[in-house]
């Protein structure tokens, strides 16, 4: 038996505004442009949610109950469901229907969509366990597996993970990392004893996130009755197909036949002799880990140095986020929800990756999702929110 | 190749520009004979040389100018009685070199020079190319057009098989205001090398004592004329001031609007913090731009902008207007409206204030800089060049 394991990444930031240095002490609300640019988060939203998870989940829906046997999860950012149930309802309605269907399972992850793992454990924690109320709350579901923001992974993540009564962890199935090992296992995390670690087939996930529309990939036009070849070919006992949600009619729009493919795939999958469909804790359940993984250093989904430089990799990015962990005593002490929910806004990590600077040796993956001209203008409409942070905290 | 100026007798970029691209295209195996309308002791042994006078001048120096307007030109003395009969005797003489060189196509620089194209194509029946550095439209900033020079400009666009314009914003132009088909019109962007960028100078004899005290140093440097925005850069100043007090202004060149910048810099009261350094050419310039810890260029219209391809070449952070060709080209600059005076003032305060900020832009405008070069310009020309000889066949 062979299981194919969905997991989709549901992510808004708050981009912060374009905030003018001239602005710093007289303006507190760094999120609210309302213009017609990218910066205006409700717009985005509203967009996003026109395009992709109002159509994408109601076919999700229909699928679901055309076909018992397919299942699939999902990871919600905390600021994501905030927006959703502000911005577009409609769509939030939609995925309580899906995870109502019970073939859903949703996991667990930071509020804020933050990399506090590496900068502020306490902080981090606290992350997590506001995100695990809020899919209570909303979904009235126990997140059971986790995955770290941009799947950054280390051994510790994972400790950490078992600590906390975690079944599994996710993380990116980089091959200098498994050698001649494949993803489509579960393993261990190196010193872990008993979570398991899941990790992204990031060669068939990216076939469809990445590659489905572009016309100079050799395999242009992906069918689904040839991806279910693929999948039919894959050794191993999980293929773990992880992506972002917003791959269906965002990134990949609508004419490209998206939809199309995502309707004709579970039909395609379950007609492959012994696959089926399972939920990450479901593969946990059913398969034993096959080895131990070590990975001492952080590993991340991103391009193609798959660690955290797209994040913090430039001396802009490291400025930024050690200016805003530097805060976290004063801003805690201030006891002021407001400046703690900005100062928490500002951790997610997009803020960061809007600054990245190699785009050039890395194609244009990183230009196409930022909302500034340029990396130079991120950091100075960060720096200039921040340093109004910093007043408000010192105050 | 009909030229007006050359290095290091120019004013501007057009002479930079003419020196780069002959260069580059010696270089591809081209063959060029480049004609200046007077004897100047230039060194370019890639191209033939040829004077349309071969009359020796003294005082080359206060010479030529391709940004001359008419009215300062008059009473220079040295190249008879104005500019327009100056170019009008150029077009001249175009036609007799017309008959005694070799060539399969006529190129022709700016406007100065498109009469001598347009006189040799009459002559000889090969195709003409003109190559726009700078348009009427940019150098009046809109205002005033000399009905003149537009006449010889549009004649020679119109006369020419094929239009080279250095931005799609020059080539907007063309098209809207000059009424030349877009299909006729390609962009060539200029470039940059070792030949004509600033050469790294360690030693800041002068300007030492005042970095060492901590004083931040904004560069202005260019012509100064409406075109170019001195009067925004002075602004911006202004809005810095308030903000750091330990900043020094540079505006760095000469030009028709000087007087009017020192007095009103005296009249935004920050006269004591901006210095007029005029002209500087070779080592003086290269000095204040190694000095310089960022580099503007608030251009209300910039066909393209070297100054700032220099300053990223040199590692500067560099802050230019989107009216210009250049912010088509870069991507590691700050990107502004020229007349957005707050958010100019907001990055040059956010340059000087974070070294992170600082840091990044100089690497990485210095590496996109050197990638942005006269060979690729040579080539697209040679290009151009050779699908006219196709087609003219």
């Amino acid at each position: 038996m062979k299981s194919v394991c969905f997991y989709f990444q549901v992510h808004q930031p708050y981009r912060v505004k374009r905030y003018r240095l001239f602005d710093v002490g007289n303006d507190a609300e760094y999120f609210n442009d309302r213009s017609e640019s990218d910066l205006n988060n409700r717009r985005i939203v509203e967009k996003v949610a026109r395009k992709s998870y109002i159509p994408t989940t109601a076919l999700l829906i229909k699928l679901l109950k055309e076909h018992p046997e397919l299942k699939v999860s999902f990871s919600f950012s905390g600021i994501a469901l905030e927006q959703l149930e502000r911005y577009a309802p409609e769509a939030l309605a939609l995925f309580k229907e899906a995870v109502d269907t019970g073939q859903v399972e949703v996991l667990g992850e930071t509020y804020y969509h933050s990399l506090a793992f590496f900068y502020s454990l306490p902080e981090f924690e606290r992350q997590v366990a506001m995100h695990r109320d809020a899919v209570r709350r909303i979904f009235g579901v126990w997140p059971r597996v986790f995955r770290n923001t941009e799947l950054s992974y280390r051994n510790d993540v994972g400790h950490w993970a078992e600590r906390a009564g975690y079944a599994g962890v996710i993380a990116e199935g980089w091959d200098p990392i498994l050698g001649w090992r494949s993803p489509n296992h579960v393993y261990r995390p190196k010193g872990a004893e008993r979570i398991a670690l899941l990790l992204k087939n990031y060669r068939l996930s990216d076939d469809v996130a990445f590659r489905f529309s572009s016309k100079n990939w050799s395999e242009w036009p992906l069918t689904a009755e040839k991806y279910g070849k693929w999948i039919e070919a894959a050794d191993g006992d999980t293929i773990n197909l992880f992506m972002d949600y917003e791959t269906f009619g965002e990134h990949q729009w609508e004419d490209t036949g998206i939809f199309h493919f995502l309707e004709q795939m579970p039909k395609e999958i379950l007609k492959i002799p012994n696959v089926n469909f399972k939920t990450p804790s479901e593969v946990i359940a059913h398969y034993d880990h096959k080895d131990e993984v070590d990975m001492p250093h952080i590993v991340t989904w991103a391009d193609t140095d798959r660690d955290l430089t797209a994040w913090v990799g430039n001396p802009m990015q490291r400025a930024a986020i050690e200016s805003l962990y530097s805060l976290e005593d004063k801003v805690l002490a201030r006891n002021d929800h407001k400046l703690l929910e900005d100062w928490r806004r500002m951790q997610t990590s997009d803020h960061f990756y809007y600054m990245c600077t190699k785009w050039f040796a890395d194609g244009d993956v990183h230009a196409y999702f930022s909302p500034y001209e340029s990396p130079y203008d991120a950091y100075i409409a960060y720096m200039n929110a921040l340093s109004d942070l910093q007043l408000r905290a010192g105050r | 190749m009909f030229g007006w100026e050359f290095p290091p007798f120019n004013s501007g970029g057009l002479g930079v520009a003419c020196l780069g691209l002959t260069r580059a295209l010696a270089q591809t195996g081209a063959q060029i004979t480049f004609v200046m309308p007077k004897k100047l002791d230039v060194g370019a042994p890639w191209a033939k040389l040829v004077f349309a006078d071969n009359v020796i001048l003294d005082q080359f120096n206060s010479a030529l100018s391709a940004y001359a307007t008419d009215e300062h030109y008059k009473g220079s003395g040295t190249y008879g009685q104005d500019l327009f009969s100056e170019v009008t005797r150029y077009a001249e003489y175009g036609g007799e070199i017309a008959r005694s060189q070799e060539y399969d196509v006529i190129y022709a620089h700016e406007w100065l020079s498109f009469g001598a194209g347009m006189k040799a194509k009459e002559i000889s029946g090969k195709p003409l190319i003109v190559h726009v550095h700078a348009t009427e439209f940019d150098r009046t900033g809109g205002q005033g057009v000399n009905q003149h020079v537009y006449d010889i400009e549009r004649a020679g666009m119109h006369e020419a098989n094929r239009v080279i314009a250095v931005s799609e914003y020059t080539k907007n132009i063309i098209v809207e205001k000059y009424g030349v088909p877009a299909e006729k019109v390609s962009v060539v962007y200029n470039g940059i090398d070792e030949t004509t960028a600033p050469r790294h100078k360690e030693d800041l004899s002068r300007l030492r004592a005042l970095k060492k005290s901590g004083q931040k140093l904004v560069l202005f440097l260019g012509r100064i004329t409406l075109q170019k925005g001195p009067d925004y850069f002075l602004r911006a100043a202004k809005r810095v001031l308030e903000y750091n007090k330990d900043v020094f202004f540079i505006v760095s060149g000469s030009g028709d609007m000087e007087k009017d910048m020192m007095i009103f810099a005296s009249q935004l009261g920050i006269a004591h913090r901006v210095f007029f350094t005029g002209f500087l050419v070779g080592q003086d310039r290269d000095e204040i731009y190694a000095a310089a810890d960022l580099f503007v260029m608030p251009s209300v219209s910039e066909p393209f902008g070297i100054a700032a391809l220099e300053a990223m070449r040199m590692g500067k952070p560099t802050l230019i207007s989107k009216q210009s060709g250049i912010a088509e080209v870069v991507n590691n600059a700050l990107k502004v409206d020229f007349w957005d005076v707050e958010k100019m003032a907001e990055g040059i305060i956010s340059i000087l204030k974070s070294p992170a900020l600082k840091y990044s832009m100089g690497e990485h405008g210095k590496r996109e800089a050197n990638r942005i070069t006269w060979d690729d310009a040579a080539h697209k020309v040679n290009g151009i060049v050779q699908d006219l000889l196709v087609s003219s066949r």
